[in-house]
């Protein structure tokens, strides 16, 4: 039995026939691993080994050098809060305290409900936007404790706190592990087509040929 | 809760922005609340770059690149046209790779042009693709962007349905497939070797060199064309308005505009279109056009031109332009455009402490001068700052740095303590500069602000460490 529903799997054969080799879906199908389950499952890393042609422990060696896949349980919503340098200038270690001794526990782990994990991170692009945190990938900028303490508030209540952050990004909260709330579809008829090294010599299609530029 | 008062020029639909007088070259449609939109993007000139490119020969079109002196953005400011040229006669397929891992300490740019204005990535991609023969094009962004990689998905849909990418673009024999690929968090990815890689499946760690360039062996062994996504951005532009409309903006060495993200202790924080080579320091940081100055009641301490690898500048440095070269022989580097702000309140050796920690946290562990280095460094920092600091710290720092990077490392001209600028890169015992890297905040902090360590390592703080929790959340 594979790890992938029905639907995912079909997902997955069209992420890996977009590469010349299909190694290269390994990340992309890590991804849609965490985001059926949450996280990356053995059962998930043996059905992925098999779709690149490489082994399960080849993909927990790859995944496992990759902060974003995680290979245990963790909370609903992850909660990162970056304490680089931009955001340590402008009180990143504060809020951190704050976000700590709101939810109760210490960066790097979860709450007993299994709502939220908490992560210190490195700087996430919006420096000038600092202090800055992120849930599950989506940005609150210029963050102040009321703003976390209405984003949880909001969660806990099942609505969806984008709004309010800033970033100009709206629309439902997805769970941890879907990072995307769409991706992209390439249709077959449009497609120029993958382009394997091994079986092309020659230049595309609209370079013209070297002898022709050299005359 | 109170809105945060947002200063003025700022954008809420473009965050970060700032809408100030002067050439717009890459950030024009920011303006407009659906910029991401292909109908916006085609009601504003979008796409008449490529079709400009199409009605010539791709030889003329990478002529035209090479003509606008488009320096690279992702760091290293290597001209596009230049390195397009690298690439081996005679071998194909050759690929595209997009680098927008965009995680250097400090850096927010990539990120906001890709939200916003997917589209004008795409057309530079197409473009560069044309130009240079590329058959195949992958989008590598940054895994945390889970925004941008939305809208990217949306506007590469939408440029297929539309038939700007995918099969005979235009109706033309110009075919190519652009694959939005995602990252998974990892800094050292950005760099150009690694992000392919990592683009292969693997661990996300740097090739040793040579080849110097991804041009000459890169994807699959095949000749590979890496680009930022900001010097892709810009391409629309110069083939619809042509090189030389482009070197009308900033100066001769460094044409066109360029985005700094400008953050930390200023009063109007922000991304800013700036003319290349142009402004100064100064300019940028105090301007009414710009940041207008040192927040409130404060003054400048020091800053970093270039982001977190890059050393620190600091009053004396104020008048130097946004050149790369002018910066380079001062001893630093702009880098990725990213410019961190510090007043005097700043601790620096908490400062210098996070951004070796970062370097440290970051290191892909392949060579060990990096790997235990880096990590010796944040010890001893983190040592000094608990208090726990001996005498000889400062000097051990310094002789690890050295074996990370030996000789005289590049720091900004240290004039009045007799000891001269170095232009940057710094020479590294490492497979890539990440490793050096963590050497610049050690040697920009510790010869200016030596007594700031001294009075750690001397005198004992007592430790503050809040230790009241206020009850769980429930
Ligand atoms: C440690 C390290 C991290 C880097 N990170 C990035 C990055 O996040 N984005 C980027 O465009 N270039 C980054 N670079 C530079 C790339 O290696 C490469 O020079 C660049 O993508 C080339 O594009 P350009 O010529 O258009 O600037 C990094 C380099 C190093 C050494
Ligand atoms: S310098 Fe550091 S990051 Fe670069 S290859 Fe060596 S160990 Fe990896
Ligand atoms: S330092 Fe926090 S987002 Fe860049």
């Amino acid at each position: 039995m594979g790890f992938f529903t029905p639907a995912n799997e079909k997902v997955a054969a069209d992420i890996a026939s977009r590469y010349p080799r299909r190694r290269s879906a390994m990340i992309p199908l890590l991804h849609l691993a965490q985001e059926q389950e949450g996280w990356v499952t053995g059962p998930a890393m043996e059905q992925i080994a098999e779709l690149t042609g490489t082994t399960p422990v080849e993909v927990l060696g790859t995944g496992s050098f990759y902060e974003m896949f995680k290979f245990h349980p963790v909370g609903r919503y992850l909660v990162n809060v970056c304490t680089n340098i931009s955001c340590q200038l402008l009180g990143a270690e504060d809020l951190l305290e704050h976000v700590e001794s709101s939810l109760g526990v210490r960066a790097g782990s979860t709450t007993d409900d299994g709502l939220f994990t908490i992560e210190e991170v490195e700087c996430v692009a919006a420096c000038t936007e600092a202090p800055c945190f992120t849930v599950n990938y989506r940005y609150f900028h210029r963050a102040t404790p009321v703003l976390f303490d209405e984003v949880v508030a909001d969660l806990r209540a099942g609505e969806s706190p984008l709004a309010r952050g800033g970033a100009a990004d709206d629309g439902p909260m997805p769970e941890h592990g879907t990072l995307a709330r769409n991706r992209q579809r390439i249709p077959v008829r449009s497609r120029a087509g993958v382009v394997p090294p091994e079986d092309v010599n020659d230049p595309p299609a609209w370079m013209p040929t070297e002898a022709a530029a050299d005359g | 809760m109170a809105e945060p008062t947002l200063p003025d020029g700022y954008i809420a639909h473009a965050p970060g922005f700032i809408a100030n007088a002067g050439p717009k070259l890459i950030t024009g449609r920011f303006a407009h609340e659906d910029s991401f939109t292909l109908e916006r993007f085609l009601a504003t000139g979008g796409y008449q770059g490529l079709r400009t490119a199409l009605g010539r020969a791709p030889a003329e079109v990478h002529a035209e690149v090479r003509e606008a002196t488009l320096l690279g953005r992702g760091g290293a400011g290597f001209p596009a046209g230049v390195k397009w040229g690298f690439c081996p006669e005679g071998v194909w397929p050759r690929y595209l790779v997009v680098n927008g891992d965009e995680s250097e300490p400090g850096t927010y740019k990539d990120r906001l042009l890709m939200e916003r204005d997917p589209h004008q990535l795409i057309e530079g991609m197409l473009i560069a693709c044309y130009a240079v023969g590329l058959s195949q094009a992958f989008l590598y962004v940054r895994g945390e962007m889970a925004l941008a990689q939305e809208r990217l998905a949306t506007a590469l849909d939408e440029a297929y349905a539309a038939g700007y990418v995918g099969a005979e673009i235009c109706g033309s024999n110009f075919s190519v497939d652009v694959v939005l690929h995602w990252g998974a968090g990892a800094y050292i990815v950005g760099e150009e070797t690694a992000l392919i890689e990592s683009l292969e499946g693997n661990r996300g760690m740097p090739r040793l060199k040579p080849p110097y360039f991804p041009a000459a062996i890169g994807l699959y062994g095949q000749p590979t064309i890496v680009n930022n996504v900001e010097t892709l951005a810009n391409l629309g532009w110069i083939l619809a308005n042509g090189a030389d409309a482009y070197k009308g903006h900033g100066s001769e060495a460094s044409p066109g505009t360029r985005l700094f993200a400008v953050s930390g202790h200023v009063r109007r924080p922000g991304i800013y279109e700036v003319e290349h080579g142009v402004t100064t320091f100064r300019e940028l940081f105090y301007g009414d056009n710009f940041c207008r100055g040192i927040r409130d009641g404060h003054e400048l301490k020091t800053f970093i031109p270039g982001g977190a690898s890059a050393p620190w500048f600091f009053e004396e440095h104020l008048d130097l332009p946004l050149e790369g070269q002018v910066v380079s022989e001062a001893g630093s580097m702009l880098g990725s455009g990213a410019i961190v702000v510090m007043d005097e309140t700043t601790d620096t050796v908490k400062a210098c402490l996070r951004l070796v920690q970062f370097f440290a946290r970051e290191s892909c562990g392949k060579c060990s001068p990096c790997r235990e280095g880096t990590g010796w460094q944040e010890q001893i920092l983190q040592r000094i700052l608990d208090g726990h600091g001996r005498p000889s710290d400062l000097d051990l720092l310094l002789d690890i740095g050295d074996n990370i990077s030996p000789g005289p490392y590049p720091v900004a001209a240290f004039a009045d303590q007799g000891l001269d600028a170095v232009p940057f890169p710094p020479r590294q015992t490492t497979i890539c500069p990440l490793g050096p890297s963590a050497v610049a905040p050690i040697v920009s902090t510790i010869r200016r602000f030596r007594h700031e360590f001294e009075t750690r390592i001397t005198r004992r703080d007592p430790i503050t460490v809040a230790v009241s929790v206020e009850g769980v959340a429930s």
